[in-house]
Formats: C-alpha cells, sequence, structure tokens
C-alpha cells in the first residue's frame, strides 16, 4: 500500500487547511474584492470630503469700509476689506451682492459703543459684528470636553464598523456551513477531519478575513485623516482605534461560532435567514444602542462591558477618555471568558446537526450528546 | 479484509439494520443490492463513521476502526457534493490533503485521476460548470485521490453512460487489483451480476444472501436445465421425470433432477450434434427476487 505518500494529519494543519480554502475562495471572488474596495473608498471619501466642506465654510466676508471706519478691520482673520468713498455708494455694493457687509461711520452712536454702522442685506454678519466688538480675556479652568458631535460620529463609526464586517463575514461563515451541508460534501469531509478541526478552520479563515479588512480600514482612515492634517484628531483616536481592533478580534470570533452553530442547524440556504435572526439581532443591538444612547453614559458604561456589544462600547469610552487603565483589560477578559464558552456551545451544536439532513435541527436536539 | 459484525440500528422505534453482518474481501470487487430503505446507505455511513451504530463493529484487518484508520478509506456517499465553486483539480487535491497527502503527491495524483476519468479539459472548470456525467466523475475522482486502502461507494455508477461505466469500472477493478477492498452499492442488477466477485444482498435491513457471484448462482440454481440441439427438440416433452418450461425450436429449458437430466442428454447425443447442454444459472434479478421474498 503507499502509505509513504501519507502524514498523520494533526488538528492544526487540519484547521490550517480548511482556514485556508475559506480565505481563498473568499479572496478570489469578485464580490468580496469589489466590497472591499467599495469600503475602502468610502471610508478615504467620507473623511476627505467632510474636511473639504468644513474649510471650504470658512471663506473670508467681504467688507465695504467708508473712510477710516473699518480701520481696525484691516487685516483682521476672516475679513477682505474693500475701501469705498460714500455711505451711498456701501450701500450700493451691498444690495448688488459685491460685498456681505458695509462698514459706515455714524455721528450719532451712544455712549460707549463705536462711531461706526454695519450694513447687511439681510442677515446680521456674526463674524463681523465680533471682529468689531471688544472681547474680554478668557480663561478656562478646565479643558474643554470632547466635542459631543465628534463623539456621535466617533461612536457611530465604531458601531456600524462593527456592524457591517460581523454580518458580512458571519453571514460568509453561514453560508460556506450550509453549502457543506446542502452538497453533502460534509459527509466526505468529516470522514477526514473532525466536525471541531472543519469549524475551528472556518472560524479562524474568516476571523482572519475581516480582522484583514478591519486594519485596512484603520489604516484608509489613518491615511486620510494625515493627509487632510486633521493629526490631532488621529492621535486622540488612535488608542481607541487599537482597542477596537482588539476587541473585535475576540469578539468576532464569539459571533463567528454563532453564526456557524446557527446555520448548522438547516440544510438549505433558503432556511437560513430565519435561523440566523437571533445572532443578527444580538449584532445590531450595540448599533442601535451607540445610535440612540451614545450620550447617556449608564447605557455607554454598560455595553462597555457586556460581550456583545463591548466591541462598540469599550472603544468608545476610551476615546471619550471615560475609562481607568484597567477598565479595557476587565472587558476584554469578560469578552474572551464569554467567547471561550460560547465557542464550546456551538461546536457541540455544529458537531451534532452537521450530518441531519432534511428539515431544521431543534436547539434542544442539537444541545444532546 | 472489511468486516461488518453484528451491526444493528435504529431509528427511534423503526429498525433499519438488524444483526448485519458480511465481509468485503481484499483484491475483490463486492456489490451491495437491496431495495430503496433496505439498509444499504445507511449501512455505508455505519462504515465511514459518519454515522453511530447501536451495536456492532467495523473491523480492518481484524481490528476495530477509528478515525485514523478511516481516513484511509474513499468514500462516495449517496448524495452527491463537492464545492460547486471550486475548480475540479484544486477540490480533488484539497480532499487528498485533508487526509494528509503531501500537496506535491497530491496534485500528482488529481491529475493522473483527470485523465484516467477523462476530465482533462475539465481540470481547471469549476464542478457546477460541468455536466451531471463529468460531475460524477469528478465524484469518483474524490473518492480515490487519497490512494484509499478501502474503497466504499454508494451507487457510483447511476448517472453515468456506458461508456463512463466501463472507465470507471476499469478504474475500480484496477484498485482491487492492488488489494483494495471495494464496496459498492446499485440496484442496477446486471452491472452488479457483471463486474462483482462477491455479492451482498440486503432487505429490510437483514442481510439475506452473502458470497461471491458464482457460488450464489450455484446454490440459487434449483433444477433448470438448458438444452440446445441442431435439430427439433420437441421429443424432449415425452421423456418420463421430465418437465419442459420453455421451447423454441432447438432449444429447450426444463426441469429435472440429476438422473433425468442425463438421460435427456443421452438421448440428445444419439440423435444428433448437441451444442450445449448446461444447468441453468439464475440470474441475479431472479436470485434477488427470490431471496428477498
Amino acid at each position: 500500500m503507499t502509505t509513504t505518500a501519507h502524514t498523520a494529519l494533526s488538528t492544526r494543519q487540519a484547521i490550517g487547511l480548511v482556514a485556508g480554502r475559506e480565505i481563498s475562495s473568499r479572496v478570489r471572488s469578485k464580490s468580496f474584492l469589489i466590497s472591499t474596495a467599495i469600503l475602502v473608498i468610502f471610508v478615504a471619501a467620507a473623511i476627505i470630503i467632510s474636511n473639504l466642506v468644513s474649510s471650504s465654510g470658512a471663506t473670508d466676508t467681504t467688507v465695504a469700509s467708508v473712510g477710516e471706519a473699518g480701520a481696525s478691520l484691516d487685516g483682521a482673520p476672516g475679513i477682505e476689506l474693500t475701501m469705498v468713498d460714500t455711505v451711498d455708494e456701501a450701500e450700493q455694493l451691498v444690495l448688488d451682492g459685491d460685498v456681505t457687509a458695509a462698514v459706515v461711520p455714524i455721528d450719532d452712536a451712544a455712549p460707549g459703543t463705536p462711531a461706526v454702522e454695519v450694513i447687511a442685506l439681510d442677515d446680521t454678519p456674526v463674524s463681523l459684528v465680533q471682529a468689531l466688538s471688544i472681547a474680554p480675556e478668557v480663561r478656562l479652568l478646565q479643558e474643554a470636553p470632547v466635542d459631543s458631535g465628534l463623539a456621535f460620529l466617533i461612536s457611530f463609526a465604531f458601531g456600524i464598523v462593527f456592524f457591517t464586517a460581523a454580518i458580512t463575514f458571519g453571514s460568509t461563515i453561514a453560508q460556506s456551513v450550509v453549502e457543506e451541508k446542502q452538497t453533502r460534501i460534509v459527509e466526505i469531509l468529516l470522514t477526514a477531519v473532525p466536525a471541531r478541526a472543519l469549524l475551528a478552520g472556518k472560524v479562524v479563515g474568516n476571523s482572519a478575513l475581516a480582522l484583514g479588512q478591519i486594519l485596512l480600514i484603520a489604516v484608509t482612515a489613518a491615511l486620510s485623516l494625515m493627509l487632510t492634517g486633521q493629526d490631532v484628531l488621529l492621535s486622540d483616536l488612535g488608542p481607541a482605534a487599537i482597542w477596537f481592533v482588539v476587541f473585535f478580534a475576540v469578539g468576532f470570533v464569539l459571533l463567528a461560532a454563532m453564526f456557524a452553530a446557527s446555520a448548522s442547524l438547516v440544510s438549505r440556504m433558503e432556511d437560513t435567514g430565519t435561523v440566523l435572526q437571533p445572532v443578527m439581532w444580538l449584532v445590531m443591538l450595540p448599533y442601535f444602542l451607540i445610535i440612540f444612547f451614545n450620550d447617556n453614559d449608564l447605557v455607554v458604561g454598560v455595553m462597555s462591558y457586556v460581550p456583545f456589544s463591548s466591541p462598540v462600547g469599550m472603544p468608545t469610552r476610551i476615546f471619550l477618555e471615560q475609562t481607568q487603565w484597567w477598565e479595557p483589560l476587565l472587558s476584554l477578559v469578560v469578552l474572551g471568558a464569554s467567547a471561550v464558552v460560547i465557542v464550546a456551545i456551538g461546536a457541540r451544536i455544529y458537531e451534532n446537526s452537521l450530518l441531519r439532513m432534511g428539515g431544521r435541527v431543534k436547539l434542544s436536539e442539537a444541545l444532546k450528546s | 479484509m472489511l468486516e461488518i459484525k453484528n451491526v444493528s440500528k435504529h431509528y427511534g422505534d423503526r429498525r433499519v439494520l438488524d444483526d448485519v453482518s458480511f465481509s468485503v474481501g481484499g483484491g475483490r470487487l463486492t456489490g451491495f443490492v437491496g431495495g430503496n430503505g433496505a439498509g444499504k446507505t445507511t449501512t455505508m455511513r455505519i462504515i465511514l463513521g459518519v454515522l453511530g451504530a447501536d451495536s456492532g463493529d467495523v473491523l480492518l484487518s481484524g481490528s476495530p476502526l477509528d478515525r485514523d484508520g478511516r481516513r484511509r478509506f474513499g468514500y462516495m456517499p449517496e448524495e452527491r457534493g463537492l464545492y460547486p465553486k471550486m475548480k475540479v483539480h484544486e477540490q480533488l487535491v484539497y480532499l487528498a490533503r485533508l487526509r494528509g497527502m503531501r500537496s506535491g503527491v497530491a496534485a500528482d495524483k488529481a491529475d493522473e485521476l483527470i485523465e484516467r476519468l477523462e476530465l482533462t479539459e475539465r481540470r481547471d472548470d469549476p464542478i457546477e460548470k460541468l455536466s451531471l456525467g463529468n460531475q460524477q466523475r469528478a465524484q469518483i475522482a474524490a473518492a480515490l485521490v487519497h490512494d484509499p486502502e478501502v474503497l466504499v461507494l454508494d451507487e457510483p455508477f447511476s448517472g453515468l453512460d456506458p461508456m463512463a461505466v466501463e472507465t470507471v469500472l476499469g478504474v475500480l477493478s484496477e484498485r482491487a487489483a492492488r488489494g483494495v477492498p471495494v464496496l459498492f452499492s446499485s440496484h442496477q442488477l446486471d452491472v452488479v451480476e457483471r463486474l462483482c466477485d462477491d455479492i451482498v444482498v440486503i432487505a429490510d435491513g437483514r442481510i439475506r444472501a452473502a458470497g461471491s457471484r458464482d457460488a450464489l448462482r450455484e446454490s440459487n440454481a434449483g433444477s433448470q436445465w438448458e438444452l440446445q440441439v441442431a435439430d427439433d427438440a420437441a421429443w424432449v416433452r415425452e421423456l418420463p421425470a421430465v418437465t419442459v418450461r420453455e421451447f423454441d425450436g432447438g432449444y429447450v429449458l426444463f426441469d429435472a433432477d440429476e438422473a433425468a437430466a442425463q438421460t435427456v442428454l443421452q438421448h440428445a447425443a444419439k440423435r444428433g450434434a448437441v451444442q450445449r447442454f448446461a444447468p441453468r444459472r439464475p440470474t441475479l434479478t431472479e436470485i434477488f427476487r427470490e431471496v428477498v421474498k
């Protein structure tokens, strides 16, 4: 017998082979490549365009000045001065839209106010009025908290990246499980490798893909921020983003096991929708919570410890600088421990359901040994 | 030698296998025949370990099988399936490597089989693009690619055209000639009759007959004889202790015991040239009908 060609396959080798197939079959699919490219372009475009829009809003205010009325504005930031001779001429320029406002001298100014009048069309030119006002010195006793709008954007970004990646790669793993059941190749596979190695290979392969995509997005976002000169934001975001990647890596393993176990209960692609619903809700929950409660410290605080939402909740709190140094570590331990338990339960369900064809396997049956 | 010993299996209250025992000799093609739902597929799945038996053992060369032993099996399940989007060659290599074959060796073996099964032009096409017949060939290749030490094939010939049956049969015979026990199920009894060295008949979860094809036909031969002479054979009707079953010119089929049959032969020899005289062996279909009653 030609036994020399065979070597005993270790479990690790088996997992490696299965994971390799998962990755290569995915990476080669056009839909995956296109969707990844779209995602990267979308992230880069969102950052660059929002930067361009916000800086283009700060165009100079054009001001016509009669005589010495606007002299104090000369050289003021954001103000472009045009000298005219008469008040009528200045009014005409404002009416024509050639300038936003005009500054003209008046004689009957109230005591303590400047002896000038600002003329504008239908809107008070705030920046001009501010420039003409005398501002007192301001001393802040505390550092300003992070802008709440920005905080929402960042937490929303964590939420949506987690949500899309988990759904995309979770569905991929579910499809891969059902495909093997539907085509019955699983019977051949199980004569070669144990069910657990098959499951582990799928989880490892798809987690690697998901993590790879997350890293690609992180790098794209970082490069785009640097390109648009938002280095300050980048350095604030850095630690939170790194924690997000770490939490995602562990959290996705947990979700992947749930996706695979749920999918193994059915034998046909058409039936996957219903069995995946509970997992889908678990994935969507942190996304909706962060949108509706992102300014509620209590909710976000709880989210940052609950295994399914901590990949979104904890990085958000880290960005807002609300955490002690040990908090992300504790939450990560909670997440890791839950992942171990869920993967064990998932493996049992998977193992018991894999060869049951036809109708949907009941969860209680799948959990029996 | 692969041995199935006293295997029983229940699904709930329904008994699907009842004390099933038979063996598959090394170097022999063994046909496993039975009607739909007789227990063929269940038996094969138990042999492969994808299904557990309630009781009984599966032994290879006298020792119980474990996962490592079964990894050397080649298996073609009843329900066909390979990865639809994976290319033929790539898929064969993957399956061989899962069974512990080194990738270089696996690639060579896959190419060898692809050529042997006349799939060369389809080597790099995804399975889903192949015709059903070619998918079937690929499935057979998947069962053989890792040079299995035992082959268990569920209905390997269904869906193949006569030419493909010959090709596949050639490949299986080669494997058997190398000493591999080959067990395959079929309900095409004529195919089994022509191809198999040994036959196992199962009905309602019980083994009804098992043994070499020739011995089986011999033991079920009964007392029918065939005679072919050059002239008209109508005279056979006149002889004592003979009942004619069929008659057509020089051909006659009759029931008789050994002594009466010899008398017929002597008469025939006196009358002229005897072209053929032999006990009539039943076809597998007839045996099957008889034993599953």
